[in-house]
């Protein structure tokens, strides 16, 4: 779980991240190249519809009675490249990296709603930088996880939904554990849709004004805490499937690059520094191993995809990545009776000592990770 | 602190600071006008200019050198089983060390690198001063049970035996190793241990650390002494950074004191000492004078006019803190005292969370710290009104002599 500000802020970096990587090999437009967009309060006029891929420039100019927004927007709305707050009568040039593909420009006259949207068609793909094949296969293959993840999750989250529509409050809190899993190991992921986070994994205290609370921590707590389930349970459960069905639908279309991988996994060991190690995540279930093992495994997974590629540019960074995962999945392991099961000691039951102990071991591994980008950008 | 910036050479000249003893006789001198108006122990060249210490030298610096305003200190488990890994790890340490007490950033410095990789310093110490900071590194007890290290424990090292009246919380007492971080500036203390840990990260641990806020002791000849968080002045008598033949008696390890890897280094004594600041502050005056066995104003010893006059001890009421510290109690032992106030804010009671971070150098803890806390434990007056809660002990090697060389060098490495 992490705030919905956040999320915006991470896909816009992972997106300016990947402008980047297209940056080595295009050409600089020239001024004439130039899109102009005219903003006023109920229009948003643009001089060209399409535009080679590489360097696009915006000239907006703000023609409307109050301060305006400019965006450009991946079809999902995730933002490439935005300026705030262009007051009325002035100008701003706002310029991003831009790979081939269908994106919208806006304009948010007040900076607030839908806005007025231009289709534009960036063209090309010649001026984006060729990737190394190996990274394409690692991205696709993440993709593939990912979306397996999230096919996995679906049953899972059904069977815990039935009971807990069934009133069976012991099945619905043995089934709630598991059914957290796909969403934990590939959570980068699914918070990079805005949206879905605070739907289904939002915590009491997460609640932003106004908000109602709504997914899976809200039915732990009416489990475990309330030791109920009534009828705003019942509908909420179903509830969660929705939104869920939702995030298994939309993983295919990710944006997911070789550095956003690289930063997910080391999100998935802040996820665990910050929430499972202290208690917070699951804190009437105490089911927060099942969470702290779901982004290992996750950070693991991304990390041995990019393994080919950064064990060549950093050798030792890779040994130690190699050693401190198989030093933290052997600690973890210390905490259930079966490798193959994901029935987790509670974590009330794991003492303070312990816990520092796993807080280390997570150190130890996220210190690491956190160069393993730079390493597969080398 | 700057990316490339050092000291400024003029304070490097005035601190000369190498082979057995301290050259502070210039520094001392030139400042005696702002020590008597400030009544601080302050090296006021190096306070003003926000200097460096040199890192280099016979001893560590941040035992005899001035004692800095602030401290931060750090004690750290070891997680590694590997050696080799260990012994990289210090070098390391000593390096980034070697950069920050001059200033610097460490390794690649805080920006300018890699947009995709965390920077290599952690920034916040950017564009302040050396601030004087000192960096000072001991080996625990439970170190020489790793690395095949068991026949170099020195003698001297033993575990501290229990007190009376000690109520030691585990989780702030122990630990594999130290490290001592002293500047005049805070955010350089905390940056340092900060940076330390960070690279320590997978090799070791901090198993606990401790802020200190304002000195309690004095290195300097002639200056006033702070007061602790009881309003008193205490440990007057301290050893001066100038005393080469105190110093040499009572703190470094000579060469035959045991462990040859020591030779030049000191042990340490870590004690946190809670104090009941508010039944304090609702004793009369008249018993916090006979709990310390000085007034309060000036620090004088009963009978006596000025701090530092030479205490009548028989004049003070047996169980007088004084008369029971005192070498001529304690058969002549005599420590180097380096403590801190620490104020950690309050307890949940209300009541402050605050006291004495006491830091004692000594040649030999079985003839420094041991015997003289033996007597204070049964004895002291003061007893009603403090709790030592956590406890530590460490061997202190000697200094790292030149930018080759690395802290532990002397008991790592097999040709030292």
């Amino acid at each position: 779980m992490r705030a919905v500000r956040l999320t915006v802020t991470a896909a816009a970096t992972a997106a300016a991240l990947t402008a980047l990587s297209a940056c080595t090999a295009k050409s600089d437009a020239k001024d004439g190249d130039a899109i102009r967009v005219t903003a006023a309060d109920a229009k948003c006029d643009t001089s060209a519809k399409t535009t080679p891929a590489g360097h696009v420039t915006l000239k907006i100019e703000n023609k409307g009675s109050q301060a305006t927004e400019v965006e450009i927007l991946f079809p999902d709305d995730r933002i490439v490249s935005e300026k705030e707050n262009i007051g009325p009568g002035t100008k701003y040039t706002l310029t991003a990296e831009v790979k081939a593909g269908s994106y919208e420009i806006a304009c948010r006259p007040g900076m607030k709603g839908h806005g007025v949207r231009q289709k534009l068609t960036v063209t090309g793909g010649g001026s984006a930088a060729k990737r190394d094949p190996r990274l394409d296969k690692a991205v696709a293959d993440y993709r593939q996880y990912a979306q397996d993840q999230a096919d996995e999750t679906l049953p899972r989250v059904e069977t815990f939904v039935k009971a807990v529509k069934d009133g069976d409050l012991e099945a619905a809190k043995k089934a709630y554990g598991i059914s957290r899993l796909g969403w934990e190991r590939t959570e980068p992921v699914a918070e990079s849709f805005g949206d879905i986070d605070p739907k289904v994994d939002v915590r009491e205290d997460g609640l932003e004004d106004g908000q109602k609370w709504t997914g899976w921590h809200r039915l732990e707590k009416a489990l475990w805490q309330d030791k109920k389930i009534g009828a705003e349970e019942k509908t909420l459960a179903d509830q969660l499937v929705k939104d869920l069905k939702d995030w298994q639908g939309r993983v295919g279309k990710a944006e997911i690059t070789p550095t956003s991988m690289a930063n997910g996994a080391k999100e998935l060991l802040d996820e665990v520094a910050t929430g499972k190690v202290t208690g917070e995540e699951d804190r009437y279930a105490h089911t927060d191993l099942v969470d702290f093992k779901g982004n290992v495994e996750g950070a693991q997974k991304a990390y041995e995809l990019l393994k080919p590629v950064a064990a060549k540019n950093d050798p030792a960074l890779a040994g130690e990545l190699d050693k401190q995962f198989t030093a933290l999945d052997a600690l973890l392991d210390k905490y259930r009776s079966d490798k193959d099961s994901y029935d987790f000691v509670s974590y009330d039951k794991v003492t303070k000592d312990q816990r520092k102990e796993l807080s280390d071991a997570v150190n130890a591994l996220a210190e690491p990770l956190s160069k393993l980008a730079a390493a597969v950008v080398k | 602190m700057t990316e490339t910036q050092g000291s400024t050479p003029s304070r490097r000249a005035l601190i000369g600071w190498g082979g057995a003893g301290l050259a502070l006789g210039a520094a001392a001198a030139g400042g005696a006008v702002a020590m008597a108006r400030t009544g601080n122990d302050v090296d006021p060249v190096a306070a003003e200019t926000g200097g460096a210490v040199e890192f280099h030298g016979a001893h560590q610096a941040g035992i005899a050198t001035p004692v800095q305003d602030r401290l931060h200190f750090a004690a750290f488990d070891v997680k590694t089983e590997d050696r080799a890994e260990f012994v990289q790890m210090l070098k390391d340490w000593t390096e980034a060390a070697r950069r920050m007490t001059q200033g610097k950033a460490v390794g690649e410095g805080a920006y300018g690198g890699l947009a995709e990789a965390p920077p290599d310093d952690t920034g916040e110490a950017l564009g302040l001063k050396p601030s004087r900071l000192t960096l000072t590194i001991g080996f625990g007890p439970s170190l020489f049970d790793k690395f095949g290290l068991r026949d170099k424990r020195p003698e001297a090292l033993v575990d501290l035996p229990k007190f009376p009246g000690d109520n030691l919380d585990r989780t702030r007492t122990g630990g594999d190793l130290c490290v001592q971080a002293c500047a005049d500036d805070p955010q350089v203390a905390v940056h340092a241990i900060r940076n330390l840990a960070r690279i320590g990260f997978g090799k070791v641990a901090i198993r606990w650390s401790q802020l200190g806020f304002g000195k309690t002791s004095s290195t300097t000849p002639d200056a006033q002494t702070p007061r602790n968080l009881m309003g008193f002045k205490d440990g007057t008598r301290n050893i001066a950074g100038t005393e080469t033949d105190r110093l040499k008696k009572f703190v470094w390890v000579g060469d035959g004191d045991g462990q040859d890897w020591m030779t030049g280094g000191s042990y340490l004594v870590a004690r946190r000492i809670r104090m009941n600041i508010e039944t304090w502050d609702r004793t009369s005056l008249q018993e916090q004078e006979d709990v310390f066995g000085r007034d309060k104003r000036e620090g004088a010893p009963v009978g006596k006019a000025k701090e530092h006059d030479a205490p009548f001890l028989k004049a003070m009421k047996p169980d007088a803190h004084v008369r029971l510290a005192h070498p001529d109690s304690n058969d002549g032992a005599t420590i180097l005292r380096r403590g801190y106030s620490f104020t950690d804010g309050t307890d949940g009671l209300g009541r402050l969370d605050a006291g004495l971070f006491f830091l004692a150098y000594q040649r030999d803890v079985r003839k420094g710290f041991i015997p003289v806390q033996r007597r204070l434990s049964a004895q002291d007056a003061l007893n009603e009104y403090i709790q030592h809660v956590g406890s530590a002990v460490f061997a202190v090697p000697p200094g790292v002599r030149d930018s080759g060389d690395w802290w532990g060098r002397t008991l790592f490495s097999k040709e030292a």
